[in-house]
């Protein structure tokens, strides 16, 4: 733990790379696709053949100045291509074709959201494309296999400022990109197939009462979970800290050097890789097979109109003209067509609490239970309108409303036709209801002798009536209209 | 008829459409002057006979269709760095000695669908790179001209098979002088378009920013034939250029008018041979007297050829040059590790990066070794700004002052090497010397011209004299016309 004698800052930057999800690779038509058979995606480019030339798709460098705009970069006027180079059995060339001096985007800005309902602006100094690498698999023990299904995929490295001060505020940048690139359509950015990797550069600024001192940065590289990132930074911080703490007095930079550290995920902590000193000379020099990209002012307007409202704006949108809570309008945003939905069907005359209900009830719970997102388990801004004016005009009451919105999820029928063949309309006819009341206080002598005693036990004996009328009506009375009638009869 | 084998390419097909003689007939004819004459020659890698004779076949039935293309039955020859889907493309390396693409580069595949007859691939220096195509695993070419001197780099074996009529034409690569070079050598015509008006797609890559691929043909219009079916926008090739291709053909017998033709002052020093001097101040002399041209004298400061301390040549475009052609190749050629295809170390318990070092120490020759650690060198982080920053400032320089001198001039005529073909194993030993055998061609890859190399006459030995012209961006077809016209008035003696 930490003394609190000492002043201690976590300085921590993120690189973020997220792979895109265009048709086709970076620089050839092979198809981008998780999970096919080793090595089917491939042609003699990804294969690093002689006389194989790269040609750039448009789309994703489209795709990432979506996401540069998003994040408020600059997009860049005039960009081109550099090699990097280095030797691995997964990149066939052995140099891979990324941005080096003027990448597509620079100086942009992500708010992060703060427990504390604030935000924070984190710096993001560049977002670069580049081609991804493939795989080299090692489950033989006697060879490497390479499987280049995952080579020349397109690939966006996103750069912060070492603005980030804490594990919360890291994990508030990650998640926030998560989402953008989400939001944006960009990106699957699922964690499992490796659609997003996180690479953090922590280091400590220590003031404690005898001298202030910074800890060598350290660089994990590779990080493809939320928790990895989570618990990498937390225990650099702490690893970090105890070794200045160890030797106070003793301690220097220049002794330790900045390194390059793994996540072990078994052990839940980072293991060290090498200084990075023996970092590679990576030889950067601009690519001449493929042709500088001009960004004309027109290409990039017509890309800016296609960003519509992002997570942050909405979220603060559903605060303020539909007094959502925080969490409500948060949870609603998760991803951007839910949020579509809820807007539709207000659009469409629904009011947006009962619609918000609807949503984060038995919408969140299915959601969860399916693992998508609340406007994918199949239910219309149109059905999700209809049902919560019915709700609010008293044609159905809430436990109706939910067994409707569940049957939503696997029709296309309308919530009316839905309740009326499920016998969920609310019953308005008093009379049906007398006689139900009348049938429930004939059945149950000893509960309506309980009510007229009053007494303690009083208000149980009513609810259990009240239960026994409803149970009548298949949950189609009001409770309410119950209640009132329930109360006349046994006030006679 | 004459014989078969002295027909130029266009004459060959225009035969060959009359139905004068057959595409079989020309192929059986050209197979059998390779097997008779390339035992001593060693100017084809592979020969694809049967294959040939087959396309021959397939040709002579398109032409009784009516559908023949336009090289119909043409039988030629494809240096040894341009990929076919069938034979081995192994740019005489032993790295890639049993390499077999699975694609066709664009200009075999055009070549093709023109109707040519590709007969084989030709000899060269290994990936490119050499003056003299003795850097070569398959042994060098000799010069059909005299056995015991080079026939020029790095397309010799291209430019020795259309010299000793072993095809009608042939194509080369060009980095730095490898179509132009050769063809002075042997005699023959050496055409290197602009940069990126022929596709580079399946041409194996040696400096990408200045690879070109050309005809090397008995004449000029044969230039312009082969230059016609192989240029155009490739969408494999993003570099390479969309613009429309004129019709080269059309008026290459059409004088150009009014022509003004430029000699760079810095291409006449001392380090030119004076017997190649008189002849090219004789080409001029023929332009100015016989065919109307003005001669003006033009300045290309950068590319001038200066002698150091030593007495030893030096030039601005030769260090340019090979910075940022080794800078390429360095990292070009970093793909050949033995991993994924290509020679691979026997030696077995290596780990990855002995693999590495095993392959390529085996695989590579001795010029290609040390012009990729020089490249290497040159990209190094701390060294970067001094050599490749330098010479990418130096190669604007150089093609400011091609612009300048164009704005005098129509076409510049020049040397296109200091010397007559030399003897195998001269200069094998001294590297720097051999790179002086392109000080005259070099610039024009620096700035991406065209150049042409047509033969200007005979030394006292009998060795060819070529002369080199080279005009501005995509100037091809008044280039070739120009050169023609010299061709034409040359052939004729006044």
């Amino acid at each position: 733990m930490i003394d609190t004698k000492d002043s201690v800052l976590p300085v921590i930057g993120l690189e973020i790379h997220v792979e895109l999800a265009t048709e086709t690779k970076m620089f050839c038509r092979c198809r981008n696709r998780f999970g096919d058979q080793p090595n089917t995606n491939v042609c003699p480019l990804c294969i690093g053949m002689p006389g194989s030339l790269p040609v750039m798709n448009r789309k994703a460098v489209e795709y990432a100045m979506k996401v540069g705009l998003a994040l408020n970069c600059t997009v860049a006027e005039f960009t081109k291509w550099d090699r990097k180079s280095y030797y691995y059995p997964d990149l066939p060339k052995n140099y891979q074709i990324s941005q080096y001096d003027l990448p597509l985007c620079e100086h942009g800005f992500l708010d992060i959201p703060l427990k504390d309902g604030s935000t924070k602006k984190i710096r993001v100094l560049r977002a670069h494309l580049e081609e991804d690498a493939g795989k080299n698999v090692h489950d033989n023990p006697s060879h490497t296999a390479v499987d280049l299904n995952r080579a020349g995929v397109p690939l966006l490295e996103i750069v912060s400022e070492p603005d980030m001060h804490s594990v919360e505020e890291v994990m508030g940048y990650a998640r926030s990109m998560h989402r953008l690139v989400r939001w944006l359509g960009v990106s699957e950015a699922n964690m499992q197939m490796g659609h997003m990797r996180f690479e953090p550069n922590i280091n400590l600024h220590i003031s404690s009462s005898s001298r202030t001192c910074k800890t060598p940065i350290v660089e994990v590289k590779n990080l493809n979970s939320f928790r990895a990132l989570e618990r990498t930074v937390a225990y650099e911080i702490e690893r970090q800290y105890s070794q200045w703490r160890a030797d106070p007095d003793g301690y220097s930079i220049d002794k330790l050097g900045k390194q390059n550290r793994g996540y072990d995920d078994d052990l839940g902590r980072t293991v060290f890789q090498r200084e990075k000193e023996e970092a590679h000379d990576y030889r950067y020099f601009p690519e001449p097979d493929l042709a500088a990209v001009t960004v004309s002012q027109e290409w990039r307007d017509g890309i800016s109109s296609q960003i519509g409202e992002l997570p942050l704006a909405r979220r603060a949108r559903y605060m303020k003209d539909y007094a959502l809570s925080f969490k409500e309008a948060d949870a609603l945003t998760l991803d951007c067509p839910t949020g579509e939905m809820l807007d539709a069907a207000v659009a469409a005359g629904a009011k947006a609490r009962r619609c918000a209900n609807l949503l984060l009830g038995r919408g969140s719970a299915i959601a969860n239970e399916r693992r998508c997102a609340i406007a994918e388990i199949g239910v219309t801004a149109g059905q999700l309108a209809e049902l919560a004016k019915m709700l609010d005009d008293g044609q159905i009451n809430a436990t109706a409303a939910a067994k409707v919105f569940d049957e939503l999820t696997d029709s296309d029928d309308s919530p009316r036709a839905i309740a009326e063949a499920h016998c969920l309309l609310a019953v308005t006819d008093t009379g049906q209801i007398v006689a139900w009341v009348d049938e429930a206080v004939a059945a149950n002598p000893r509960a309506v002798q309980d009510v007229k005693a009053g007494g303690k036990k009083q208000a149980r004996a009513f609810g259990f009536l009240t239960g026994q009328v409803m149970q009548k009506s298949r949950g189609a009375a009001k409770p309410e209209e119950v209640q009132r009638l329930l109360r006349q009869k046994l006030g006679d | 008829m004459a014989d078969i084998l002295d027909l130029s390419a266009l004459e060959l097909r225009d035969a060959i459409a009359a139905g004068e003689t057959s595409s079989v007939e020309a192929t059986e004819a050209y197979l059998d002057e390779i097997e008779s004459t390339d035992g001593r020659l060693g100017a084809f890698n592979e020969v694809y006979a049967e294959r040939a004779s087959e396309r021959a076949r397939s040709a002579d039935s398109k032409r009784a269709d009516g559908s023949a293309g336009e090289l119909c039955g043409v039988p030629v020859a494809v240096k040894d760095v341009l990929c076919t889907p069938y034979g081995h493309t192994t740019c005489s390396s032993k790295i890639l000695a049993n390499f077999r693409a699975p694609y066709p580069a664009t200009t075999v595949a055009k070549l093709e669908d023109a109707g040519a007859v590709i007969l084989g691939k030709t000899n060269c220096d290994e990936f490119a790179m050499g003056s003299s195509t003795e850097n070569s695993t398959r042994g060098p070419t000799r010069n059909p001209r005299d056995l015991d001197r080079v026939p020029g780099g790095s397309s010799g074996g291209s430019a020795a098979a259309v010299a000793a009529c072993q095809c009608a034409a042939a194509l080369g690569s060009d980095t730095g002088g490898s179509i132009r070079q050769p063809a002075a050598f042997c005699g023959i015509v050496g055409f290197k378009p602009t940069y990126g008006r022929v596709s580079r797609y399946g041409l194996v890559a040696y400096g990408s920013s200045l690879d070109a691929v050309g005809p090397m043909t008995r004449n000029v219009s044969d230039a312009a034939l082969l230059t016609q079916v192989i240029a155009g926008k490739d969408p494999k090739d993003s570099t390479s250029l969309d613009e429309p291709v004129p019709d080269y053909l059309a008026n290459i017998e059409t004088p150009v008018e009014s022509l003004r033709i430029g000699l760079p002052g810095e291409f006449f020093s001392d380090a030119l041979d004076p017997e190649i001097a008189a002849t090219i101040r004789k080409a001029a002399d023929l332009y100015k007297k016989s065919l109307g041209a003005k001669i003006v004298d033009v300045s290309l400061p950068h590319s001038r050829i200066d002698r150091d301390g030593n007495g030893d040549l030096s030039s601005y475009a030769v260090a340019c040059y090979y910075i940022v052609a080794m800078s390429e190749a360095s990292s070009n050629l970093a793909r050949y590790d033995g991993a994924h295809y290509g020679h691979r170390t026997p030696e077995s318990g290596l780990d990855i990066v002995e693999m590495y070092s095993k392959t390529r120490a085996e695989g590579f020759g001795e010029e290609v070794k040390r012009r990729i650690m020089l490249g290497t060198y040159t990209l190094s982080a701390g060294y970067y700004d001094a050599y490749y920053n330098k010479a990418m400032k130096v190669r604007r320089l150089i093609k400011n002052d091609f612009d300048k001198a164009f704005e005098a001039c129509d076409v510049l005529l020049c040397p296109v090497a200091p010397t007559t073909a030399f003897a195998i194993g001269e200069k094998s030993g001294d590297p720097l010397t051999m790179y002086l055998a392109d000080i005259y061609t070099i610039s024009v890859n620096l700035a991406g011209l065209p150049g042409i190399a047509i033969p200007a006459g005979l030394s006292k030995n009998a060795l060819p004299i070529g002369m080199q012209l080279i005009g501005p961006l995509l100037s091809e077809e008044k280039l070739l016309r120009v050169a023609r016209m010299f061709e034409k008035a040359s052939a004729c003696p006044s």
